[in-house]
């Protein structure tokens, strides 16, 4: 009660700059911030509006007009025509596989190229640069053989091996910098206690780096979520494909019914905005970890 | 090491395969056939490959030079503005908001922006209705629009990333720099040009290395809105080296194009760390 009765004393250090700010200029920078925003975001307010609308309401009203109707006739016939929820069961499957397995072989190596000391370490991360820089479509042909040669055509384990190691390639080069910063007094300490080298791994370095290699199995998740070329050659079949595969699929029959389309591309991009929803802080935070290199 | 037998088979073996099979003719069935340099060769005298390197140069603009700037504007005005006079809350929460379409599957956002795109789509629909007619277009048909229209999806999909690793570098900027330099009579346009753009320099050469290497691979937004078409015009390396090798089924040419793909990204991949080096020994000097 007694914070509220003085309110208006200007108690902030900050004060004199603020109130030099006050004028009629902060309102129009707002305003333009809020109206390019706006325009950003457009396009997804407007497929959540058309997705829910009746075929009749939008060929009435337009897209920009607020839905007048309410279905989700549109949203039931794509789930169940392109059988959204396999599809989703797929996505998770291979991106939470490709997020854990990724990071771990990520730790592994790193682990191996930056402590552990083999020889050439040097030369293995210039590679692994090389690796990282490599357009797919510069493997995707040979990949797409040997897959079937090995009988893992169409099944998930082939995409989940491949973006395992290609996740890795980046998660090893980020890993092995961090690990060069390590406090090596205490990797010694352990050394001369005689731990050996998987209990240095797990008791120490685990630990330390924890928060770094959940930001990197988020990243790998999300990234393993919108990959494209590669499952959309090695998954052929509906009961394989991933929801950015089957989205990709889909296009061309767009102008058919705009009100299912818009429902689809709803559908197709929910996920992700869930996803964001939820590790929003750790993603913008990934995105810096990834500029470090 | 588990590490480098994945990398060898993931990797490694199919890249050479991939060279190796740009020297020889093959149907994907059957015994390759050995013809030397014959794929390059008639590469070079393919207009479509040059159309595609050309279409790559707007792929570049679209999504380095574009976002950046865009991103450079927007990042300094949140950070040196909005957090100021609004509270360092809304801020997060405009960066948050242009973010957002930087994560969407590209597929998904492709059957969006066709939604909005084609001749019947939302955009022509919203342009009738304001009465201006005339400035319907068949975007993703016309062979003199198509290109720009994948250009203005990809600016859309590109500023978040690069308004979240600037902001980023932002942040270990001291704001009373900005304090100092706004007492000294400094205005914004100054402060924008003799701090943010300096101070955000190891920032802008990550991002421009990044965002053009990813110029050089696009490929879902080509599949999804024009499949490389009308008549060629949106081609791009990628989808011509995909067309090749799933369409044509010529898989020899198919390999020489990712090559001759390859080769060039890693050049230029190599001359930008070069270039980021070099800059960085002139900063210790």
């Amino acid at each position: 009660m007694t914070d509220a009765t003085i309110p208006s004393a200007p108690a902030k250090p900050s004060a004199g700059r603020r109130s030099r700010r006050r004028g009629a200029g902060r309102w129009i920078v707002l305003g333009l911030l809020i109206l390019f925003l706006l325009l950003m975001l457009a396009p997804l307010v407007l497929a959540a509006m058309n997705a829910v609308k009746t075929a009749a309401d939008y060929a009435a009203r337009g897209p920009l007009a607020l839905p007048h109707s309410f279905t989700i006739a549109g949203l039931k016939a794509f789930w169940v025509h392109a059988n959204f929820p396999r599809k989703l069961l797929n996505s998770l499957l291979l991106s939470g596989a490709a997020a854990v397995f990724g990071t771990a072989l990520s730790l592994f190596n790193a682990y191996a190229i930056g402590i552990g000391r083999i020889r050439g370490g040097r030369a293995l991360l210039v590679l692994i640069l090389l690796g990282i820089m490599i357009p797919q479509e510069s493997l995707v042909y040979p990949l797409y053989y040997m897959a079937k040669a090995a009988g893992l055509f169409d099944s998930l384990w082939s995409v989940i091996i491949i973006f395992t190691v290609l996740q890795s390639a980046f998660g090893t080069y980020l890993l092995s910098a961090v690990m060069q910063e390590f406090p090596h007094e205490l990797l010694e300490a352990a050394r001369v206690d005689g731990a050996t080298r998987w209990q240095i791994l797990r008791l120490i370095v685990l630990p330390i780096l924890r928060p770094t290699l959940a930001v990197l199995a988020t990243f790998f998740f999300i990234w393993t979520w919108n990959e494209f070329l590669l499952p959309l050659v090695l998954l052929a079949s509906n009961d394989t494909q991933t929801i950015s595969v089957a989205m990709g699929v889909l296009s061309g029959q767009y102008v058919s019914d705009p009100t299912t389309t818009a429902a689809a591309s709803l559908l197709g991009i929910a996920p992700t905005i869930l996803f964001f929803l939820i590790f929003q802080r750790t993603l913008t935070k990934g995105v810096i970890v990834g500029a470090v290199k | 090491m588990p590490g480098l037998i994945g990398f060898l088979l993931v990797v490694a073996v199919p890249f050479a395969m991939n060279i190796g099979i740009s020297f020889t003719r093959w149907r994907g069935i059957g015994e390759p056939r050995y013809v030397g340099l014959a794929n390059y060769t008639r590469l070079l005298a393919d207009t479509a490959f040059w159309t595609s390197l050309e279409n790559t140069l707007f792929f570049v603009v679209a999504m380095a030079v574009v976002p950046t700037v865009i991103s450079l504007v927007l990042a300094s005005t949140l950070f040196d503005y909005v957090a100021n006079t609004f509270g360092q809350g809304l801020s997060s929460f405009f960066r948050a908001g242009f973010y957002l379409p930087q994560i969407l599957p590209v597929s998904a956002a492709g059957i969006l922006w066709g939604w909005i795109l084609n001749p019947h789509g939302v955009l022509n629909l919203i342009l009738g209705g304001l009465g201006m007619v005339g400035l319907q277009g068949n975007w993703l048909g016309d062979p003199g629009l198509a290109i720009y229209a994948l250009m203005a999806v990809m600016v859309w999909l590109q500023i978040g990333y690069s308004l979240v690793v600037f902001m980023s570098g932002l942040a270990r900027v001291d704001p009373s720099l900005y304090e100092a330099a706004e007492l000294d009579g400094a205005g914004s346009v100054q402060r924008f040009w003799y701090i943010t753009i300096p101070m955000l320099r190891p920032e802008i050469f990550v991002v421009g290395l990044t965002t053009t290497i990813a110029a050089l691979k696009v490929f879902a937004p080509v599949y999804v809105l024009t499949n490389g078409g009308p008549n060629f015009s949106t081609m791009v390396p990628s989808y011509y080296s995909y067309y090749q090798f799933f369409s044509t089924v010529r898989v020899g040419y198919g390999a020489a194009i990712a090559t001759a793909q390859t080769a060039i990204t890693v050049v230029l991949g190599l001359i930008f760390l070069w270039a980021q080096s070099r800059d960085e020994e002139e900063d210790m000097e």
